[in-house]
């Protein structure tokens, strides 16, 4: 049981002020540029709700968000099996092990950029190795630039490249931490693979793998760098996710207004998705 | 169990061919790039290689990341220490809420915070510092790292601070000679995950800096716009951009398993 100590709040404190003024500041500015108008020389003027009615009502965002949960969707959907999966079939002790986990966390710790410029070299039509074996050694034509499918199957392959390894040390994390006495306890009822798996690996999983979801759904939602500097939205605009569209808008056309209003509703979807994520994840750990 | 053994290793296989080819590229001369396709480099040279650390815009692109990515950790894991403690031990009023609160800031779309990061931090004259990007990656470091080493401190049993107490020991006492070494792993997690995050953000170090603090990762992007297409020198920088996190992962390689748990298995 834990202590009630109402100066605990000291202890909090640094961090508190810390975040704040990380958080609370910016996102002042933010409400304040999402109900003005601004023509620049700093004058404003107010503007009520209506950026708000013009983001929520624009096609743009509307398709914006629309590839953007499309993208976050498949993300989950393919890197949450196959790194499952792929926890499953690591060894358990043995020389492998660092060497599994070392090369798997690797791609984790490269800048974003660079990832992206990685897979810009590796999958240019004529001399990426990708791109070559595609066009020239299957026969398969290939180039991200001018084919949307194409730009789509290389952001999602690029994004299971990147980040599968984080479900797959989670689960794995889980998986090390059951004792040997329940495969035992297993064996000697003859429970089958499918069984062992659903009852005695899942559920020890389950904490873990609630954290790797919500990692990956949090980060995948607020995906910017990688596809950016791959893709750069394109071809067309037919893989400008929701951050790549608000920079655009923010930086690009310097349109403060509707930017800042998009960026509270973005916030607001983001928060909302994974506040049920987090009940989610509570309510399994008072259950247990 | 051989056949199990393959999903791994395709898995690494599939994640090594990029990196493979940023490499091989990396020692490639720009026209044996520009000619076509070769498996490996047919000419090796280094001089993409003895560019990078003859131009001071270059290395200091990389002393410029590892100086803000080091203090972004140490600060980030110092004050996440007492207040991991808060929530681990005790119960306050808004305790809850303020967690949950602090965890948001971890989804906070870093697109969001980019214009008006920057008009703060030129503000408070901080602009173009180390310091101004240290600072900023707290916004979603210091969240991150407050979850890892709570999950670590609630894995502490009370009796251990209690037993501590009785013993007579100060509560500054206590924390840095028994507690810190009983979570010591849990330190070395939340730092892992500081320098990772820190070390691959790219927008908001972008927007922060323009000439003094400039990273590595945006000296690279203004190189692949201005200077053309000099693929084997954005091969090689990236290259060079692994190594730091190649080390760190060297050094955690037996936290990792349990790490990446959050200490919550």
């Amino acid at each position: 049981m834990k202590t009630q100590y109402q100066r605990a709040w000291l202890f909090v404190t640094p961090v508190l002020l810390l975040v704040a003024f990380n958080a609370l500041i910016p996102m002042m500015t933010v409400v304040n540029y999402s109900v003005q108008e601004t023509f620049g020389d700093n004058l404003f003027f107010w503007q009520g709700l209506d950026w708000f009615e013009q983001v929520l009502r624009s096609e743009r965002f509307h398709n914006a968000l629309g590839r953007q949960f499309l993208f976050t969707f498949l993300i989950l959907i393919i890197e949450v099996p196959l790194g499952v999966a792929i926890a499953l079939a690591m060894p358990r002790k043995g020389f492998w092990v660092p060497v599994c986990l070392v090369t798997m966390a690797l791609p984790m710790l490269i800048p974003w950029n660079v990832v992206g410029a990685m897979w810009n070299i590796f999958t240019l039509p004529d001399i990426g190795l990708l791109g070559y074996l595609m066009n020239h050694t299957l026969g398969i034509p290939y180039d991200m630039t001018q084919d949307p499918v194409a730009a789509w199957v290389t952001i999602i392959v690029m994004d299971v490249w990147h980040w599968t390894s984080l479900v797959v040390l989670l689960a794995y994390a889980g998986l090390v931490s059951i004792p040997y006495a329940y495969y035992q306890a297993a064996e000697i009822d003859a429970a089958s693979n499918w069984a062992v798996f659903r009852y005695i690996q899942l559920p020890k999983m389950k904490t873990v793998l609630t954290i790797a979801i919500l990692l990956r759904f949090m980060d995948s939602f607020n995906i910017y760098t990688e596809p950016f500097v791959l893709t750069g939205g394109g071809p067309g605009n037919s893989t400008t996710l929701l951050s790549i569209d608000l920079v655009k808008i923010a930086l690009g056309q310097f349109d403060l207004g509707p930017a800042a209003a998009m960026s509270l509703i973005y916030f607001a979807i983001t928060l909302l998705a994974s506040w049920l994520f987090y009940t989610l994840m509570t309510k399994n750990d008072n259950k247990s | 169990m051989r056949l199990k053994s393959l999903l791994p290793a395709a898995y690494i296989l599939f994640l090594m061919l990029p990196i493979y080819w940023l490499v091989a590229m990396s020692f490639k001369t720009t026209n044996e790039i520009l000619a076509g396709f070769s498996l490996f480099p047919q000419t090796w040279t280094l001089a993409n290689y003895i560019e990078i650390f003859t131009d001071p815009t270059w290395y200091w692109g990389y002393i410029n990341s590892i100086i803000y990515v080091t203090l972004n950790t140490v600060i980030s894991v110092t004050v996440s220490l007492p207040a991991a403690y808060a929530f681990s031990r005790y119960t306050f009023v808004g305790d809850k809420h303020l967690f949950f609160w602090l965890l948001t800031n971890r989804m906070a779309p870093a697109a969001v915070f980019a214009l008006p990061f920057f008009q703060l931090y030129s503000a408070v004259g901080l602009f173009d510092t180390h310091v101004a990007v240290a600072l900023a990656h707290c916004l979603f470091n210091v969240p991150l790292a407050v979850w890892i080493l709570e999950g670590f401190m609630s894995g502490v049993p009370k009796e251990l601070d209690e037993t501590a107490y009785v013993d007579g020991y100060s509560f500054p006492r206590f924390f840095v000679t028994i507690f810190l070494p009983a979570i010591k792993s849990g330190v070395g997690v939340a730092a892992f995950f500081c320098f990772m995050f820190s070390w691959v953000e790219l927008l908001l170090a972008k927007t922060l800096t323009a000439v003094e603090a400039k990273p590595i990762a945006a000296v690279m992007t203004r190189t692949a716009s201005s200077a053309g297409y000099e693929l084997g020198l954005l091969a090689a920088a990236g290259t060079l951009t692994i190594i730091p996190g190649a080390i760190v992962i060297y050094f955690v390689r037996n936290y990792i398993a349990k790490g990446f748990a959050l200490g919550r298995v």
